[in-house]
């Protein structure tokens, strides 16, 4: 019953909304599933946000190395959660003024924005510019010209590299107009992009298709149960 | 004491120096806001709104300096540099830094869920009349409590089970419902997209003539290069053959075509991390440092 | 010599790396853009549409991919009030909240005739992701009742008699990843054959090339086709030319072009040293 219900469940969900998309009479069904879905993807969030916080409560509790990062991750996030829950210094919506929380939660110059734009934002943007550094060192340690495949694949970024800048056009403008296709920046798009790179990626895409239509396949009629995890 | 902790320290005072000579003299990452009243038509409530605003109106009569918003970019400034300090090496700032970043993501994500998923879309058809009085007054009057969304508040509920330290499994149902959906929706969206379209879009002419007759051999050459491409491509994702003879030949073609697709995937992907990092530092020298002004936020200054 | 880049510490990497990239900050110096094909193909699609089209503005991204979408996002909001077009803005991504709202003070700033309500509106952001997509499609009421602010959608002129988006002339998404463009074109342009451009990151560009042009008309691909973008709107706009802010793509490719360099550098630097050592190897 514990394995069979959810096996259920996931497959009157999949079929529903697969019929809902032939079917106009049952479109409505689907929609109203989607909607759901909607609700269920918020819960995730909570989930996900409560899971994190159980973790490094354990952490701090079980005084394990490193605690107390653990306790400014917890006091970070309740603090950001007080915040945005409480809409701490939001005011009303200009339309509702005698409604003190129908502002949105990400007025600029709330408590929840401020922490958003000198906080989050600085620290999510740092993080991911932080691959610059080390895709130049990837590039010097690692991207080795061992083979003919590997030839073609560092040739081609030189291409893509210098055709997508200003160096690209300095170089090679200087070829007459019949042989414009040699130029940099046209080898770059219409040749790499539009022909070697479209059907490489068209060829990647059709083979996901497949695999995605056979994984759904063997999830709805109940093949692939490794979503419920363990007996 | 050591060689690299004399320098150190020395960065620290002569960039610790900078900043105070600089923050005292030119000035440095101050914001500014536009104090704007508001006063809705027919309402006793008022409030003052701020909005930020270029430096080079801070002589304007509603301007002021922003003490939250100039402590704000120098907060920002220094979690920047926190998190660049890992380049050097793993110390304790870049951990605070991460800590921080990973408590505050989380209780966005929460919060957001919150108000735009559970206030926005559940409480509003489960319960109008609180809604319309609390969060949400524009919800129409008319509209009566929907109690077919017990269901999703159920399935989420379940899922919170989770957390709990018995009766976990329940949240294999809600889990279940989540997979299934996903399944449905992709199993349309990618047959019909990503599939039949691209066969489709693959049906391309081999030969491509001008207006006049003439036969177009660049575009004929580029077509049959695409249709060539596609086809040695797919026989070397096909695994069920093993991939010797005619077979490992054309193959072989595929891999190089895959080549050229990966390294323009490559180029493609610096290009996209060079700009992150563009970002980043031009808020370090325009809006923290003033040493550019690229928009001229601070043109008179 | 070799010996010394063999065992180069990656740290002196990093600092090469951020010397280049700041010093063409702090130089701003600025190159000429040629709009490539693909590009002028996007700018088409917005300016042929008639004025006052409606314009569904996805903006899928967040803070991480600010640097290279936001130059994106702010010159097609341009651009569609430039054509008057009416403007539905939304996202899928939780932080992308506050990216719309970038896009809309554009508007106030710049475009003081544009009313909210009346040729633009902010839907702002809902849970689910694809689920998303599929709803507003069929019916968008059924998820969206309010936008940003809490009005009822009933309320405002542009949105009291929208069921869905079948009917939107154009869709333009600027994503980051997943949900994203990708999405977009499965959920949404391909099943009811809306237009549809994008902008993406330059990550996320090359997988996308096999919808052009039948599901997707074209796309932007990273700071670079951003940056050809501006400079066909300066073309078409040139009042544009004394707006600083609308060539923020443009600023950004002078770090990238001596970024590109020292990356080509290293990767020769590297196969020099490599190759060097094995043959040192062999003789030996």
């Amino acid at each position: 019953m514990r394995r069979t219900i959810p096996l259920l469940i996931s497959s009157i969900t999949g079929f529903l909304l697969i019929v809902a998309f032939f079917i106009p009479y049952t479109e409505s069904w689907g929609n109203e599933v989607m909607n759901w879905f909607d609700i269920v993807a918020a819960f995730a969030f909570v989930l996900g946000a409560g899971s994190l916080l159980k973790m490094h409560l354990r952490k701090v509790s079980d005084r394990r190395a490193g605690w107390g990062y653990s306790a400014v991750t917890v006091l970070a996030f309740l603090m950001m959660l007080g915040m945005g829950l409480g809409k701490v210094g939001v005011p009303p919506s200009e339309k509702f003024p005698n409604h003190p929380f129908s502002g949105h939660y990400l007025h600029e110059g709330g408590a929840f924005w401020w922490i958003f734009q000198y906080l989050f934002l600085p620290l999510s943007a740092t993080m991911f510019a932080m691959l610059a550094f080390y895709i130049a060192s990837a590039a010097f340690r690692a991207f080795r010209a061992k083979n003919t495949e590997a030839i073609i694949l560092l040739i081609t970024a030189f291409i893509v590299l210098l055709g997508r800048t200003y160096a690209g056009e300095v170089l090679t403008d200087w070829l007459p107009e019949s042989l414009a296709f040699l130029r940099l920046e046209r080898l770059t798009e219409d040749t790499i992009m539009n022909v070697f790179n479209l059907a490489g990626n068209r060829a990647i895409m059709i083979g996901i298709g497949l695999g995605i239509v056979s994984t759904s396949l063997k999830v709805l009629l109940g093949v692939d149960r490794s979503y419920l995890g363990s007996e | 004491m050591k060689q690299s902790t004399i320098i150190w320290t020395a960065l620290m005072v002569l960039g610790g120096g900078f900043l105070i000579i600089r923050a005292s003299t030119v000035g440095m990452g101050q914001a500014y806001v536009r104090l704007v009243q508001v006063e809705p038509e027919g309402s006793t409530v008022s409030w003052t709104d701020r909005l930020g605003v270029d430096p080079k109106e801070q002589n304007d009569a509603d301007v002021r300096l922003s003490w939250p918003r100039t402590i704000g970019i120098w907060v920002a400034a220094l979690c920047t540099l926190s998190i660049f300090s890992f380049l050097y090496g793993d110390n304790p700032l870049y951990k605070l830094a991460e800590a921080v970043f990973v408590g505050s993501s989380a209780g966005y994500a929460m919060a957001v869920g919150f108000w735009d998923g559970m206030i926005n879309i559940l409480f509003r058809n489960l319960w109008p009349e609180l809604m319309r009085t609390t969060f949400i007054p524009g919800i129409d009057e008319t509209q009566d409590a929907n109690l077919l969304f017990l269901v999703p508040l159920i399935l989420g509920l379940m899922m919170l089970w989770r957390l709990a330290p018995v009766g976990g499994w329940i949240s294999r149902w809600a889990l279940a419902f989540f997979i299934g959906a996903t399944a449905g929706l992709r199993l349309l969206a990618y047959f019909q997209s990503d599939f039949v379209a691209q066969i489709q879009n693959t049906i391309i002419p081999l030969a491509v003539f001008f207006g006049d007759g003439s036969i177009d051999f660049a575009q004929s050459l580029k077509n049959i290069t695409i249709v060539f491409g596609i086809f040695v491509c797919t026989v070397y994702f096909f695994f069920s053959v093993e991939h010797k003879g005619i077979v490992g030949k054309v193959s072989r073609v595929g891999i190089w075509f895959l080549m050229i697709t990966f390294g323009a995937g490559f180029g493609y992907t610096v290009m996209g991390r060079i700009a992150l990092l563009s970002g980043r530092l031009e808020f370090l020298f325009d809006d923290w440092l003033w040493l550019i002004d690229p928009v001229g936020k601070r043109i008179g200054l | 010599m070799l010996a010394f880049f063999e065992n180069l510490d990656r740290r002196w990497i990093f600092l090469l790396m951020f010397l280049v990239v700041a010093a063409a900050i702090l130089t701003q110096v600025k190159f000429p853009e040629k709009p490539s094909p693909m590009v002028r193909n996007v700018f088409r699609t917005i300016e042929d549409l008639p004025d006052g089209s409606s314009v569904l503005l996805a903006l899928d991204y967040d803070p991480a991919s600010e640097g290279e979408l936001q130059p994106m996002a702010s010159a097609f909001t341009r651009q569609c009030a430039k054509k008057k077009h009416k403007l539905f803005y939304i996202t899928l991504w939780a932080p992308g909240v506050p990216m719309i709202q970038r896009s809309i003070e554009i508007l106030k700033s710049e475009f003081q005739e544009y009313r909210y309500g009346q040729d633009y509106v902010n839907l702002g952001y809902r849970t689910g992701g694809e689920g998303v997509i599929k709803l507003v499609t069929s019916d968008l009421k059924r998820l969206y009742a309010n936008d940003v602010a809490g009005t009822n959608l009933d309320d405002i002129p542009l949105t009291r008699n929208l069921k869905n988006i079948q009917k939107m002339d154009l869709i333009v998404n600027v994503g980051a990843g997943s949900p994203g463009s990708k999405e977009w074109v499965q959920y949404a342009a391909t099943p009811y054959n809306i237009q549809m451009v994008a902008g993406t990151t330059g990550v996320g560009a090359p997988p996308l090339y096999p919808y052009i042009p039948n599901q997707l008309a074209g796309i932007l691909g990273a700071i670079k086709a951003a940056s050809e973008y501006e400079q066909t709107l300066l073309e078409r706009y040139p009042e544009l030319n004394e707006n600083e802010k609308a060539q923020e793509a443009k600023r950004r490719m002078g770090p990238q072009l001596v970024a590109h360099m020292l990356m080509i550098g290293l990767i020769i630097l590297g196969n020099v040293i490599h190759f060097s050592q094995r043959r040192r190897e062999i003789s030996q």
